[in-house]
């Protein structure tokens, strides 16, 4: 496991736990946590603050007869779908997202490559392969980015992310990341739909994380 | 300060080493119901979140070989499960999951440890009752509650030692922003 200097801050962690980020962050926080001990002691931590609260609410009565047909299931054969699981450089997390499949690249110019693997109301999240020493195309976007190296290395104003790092950018940031020269870099790049995550999130979880 | 391993942790444990059955119903008997105010505060329905528990329960059951009480209380093993399946449902696709760590299977439990991190959670609770009710609303609307918005509204490299330390670490720090939070 290669050292990871570019973490998730916590409060992008907790949310993902309590399952306020969009689906496409999701998949990048969980796809740094197959890699990262770091967040996925965070993650863990945020679980046992859900496990407390969940412990703490009034428990709300079943139905008689609930605690005998799970008894009664316990040794139903269930079928359990083969789980897909990380390949190459592609941690689980994101080869769920790819459907299981190597990358179906689509040129843009200049070497660069592009899969979009999710794009809906809720934000996007693409598989980008830059040649080394090119610039990752603008994709003129406001809002905020999670993006994680899987290979090879970016280097921008915020510092040389290398595989398993990811870049936390706001709108505010006007970063131009370009590739390392020691090889191509593939990385995962998660972005919201405009004006939806920021008004979201601070409301639900400011209180607690002060952002 | 609990000076013993929590019932609700053994019974968890007693599922996953012995497959004991009258485990499972005690930890059903607690935490089923906690469950359902969970799914029912998130919106579902009363029998669809009845049938929401059973699958939740029964991945207890089939999965607790996933348990580690060194690293989780049996409430938060619970709570990751239930707010998985939930995630699922609203928006009609898997929660992404990381990958699991594996531990080696010949690892003896370290009592100490699972003892501390329980401390730890009992003090992480002190500091949730020590919150204004405004506090505590927004911290449940955010863990049990509300799913990301739209959603909701449409529908209606270190060795495990130190993630085991790290975790108490992220709880210590959880604990004391919630400390922060009290008014003075
Ligand atoms: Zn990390």
């Amino acid at each position: 496991m290669t050292v990871i200097s570019h973490h998730i801050a916590e409060k992008l962690i907790a949310a993902h736990v309590a399952g306020q980020l969009p689906h496409v962050f999701s998949v990048v926080v969980a796809a740094h946590i197959s890699v990262c001990d770091e967040c996925r002691a965070r993650a863990e931590a945020a679980e046992v603050l859900g496990g407390a609260l969940m412990d703490s609410v009034g428990p709300v009565s079943l139905s008689s007869g609930a605690l005998g047909r799970a008894l009664a299931a316990l040794d139903d054969e269930v079928p359990e779908p083969a789980p897909i699981t990380r390949s190459g450089i592609f941690p689980a997390p994101v080869m769920q997202a790819m459907g299981g499949k190597p990358p179906a690249w689509r040129m843009l110019g200049g070497g660069v490559r592009q899969q979009i693997l999710a794009a809906d109301g809720e934000g996007s999240l693409r598989l980008l392969y830059i040649p080394p020493g090119m610039a990752v195309p603008e994709h003129g976007h406001r809002g905020l980015e999670l993006t994680m190296v899987l290979q090879g290395s970016f280097s921008d104003s915020e510092g040389r992310f290398a595989a398993g790092d990811v870049e936390v950018a706001g709108g505010e940031l006007d970063h131009q990341p370009i590739a390392g020269p020691e090889g191509p870099c593939i990385c995962l790049a998660a972005t919201d739909a405009p004006l939806r995550f920021h008004a979201l999130l601070p409301r639900l979880l400011q209180p607690l994380f002060r952002i | 300060m609990q000076e013993t391993i929590s019932e609700q942790t053994l019974w968890l444990l007693a599922v996953r080493d012995q497959r004991d059955r009258q485990a499972f119903a005690r930890l059903f008997d607690h935490f089923a119901p906690r469950v359902k105010a969970m799914l029912m505060r998130g919106g579902l329905r009363d029998g669809t979140a009845e049938d929401v528990v059973q699958d939740v329960m029964l991945a207890v059951w089939r999965k607790a070989d996933q348990f580690d009480p060194h690293r989780a209380p049996a409430s938060a093993w619970i709570y990751r499960i239930a707010r998985n399946r939930q995630i699922d449902l609203v928006r009609r696709r898997p929660a992404p999951l990381p990958e699991l760590l594996d531990e080696a299977p010949d690892t003896e439990p370290d009592a100490e440890q699972i003892l501390a991190l329980e401390q730890e959670t009992t003090r992480l609770k002190a500091a949730l009752l020590a919150l204004n009710p405004e506090q505590t609303r927004t911290i449940e609307q955010a863990f049990l509650e509300e799913l990301t918005h739209t959603e909701i509204s449409q529908q209606t490299g270190l060795p495990l030692g130190t993630i085991k330390s790290r975790i108490r670490l992220g709880l210590d720090r959880l604990r004391k922003e919630l400390a922060d939070l009290k008014p003075e």
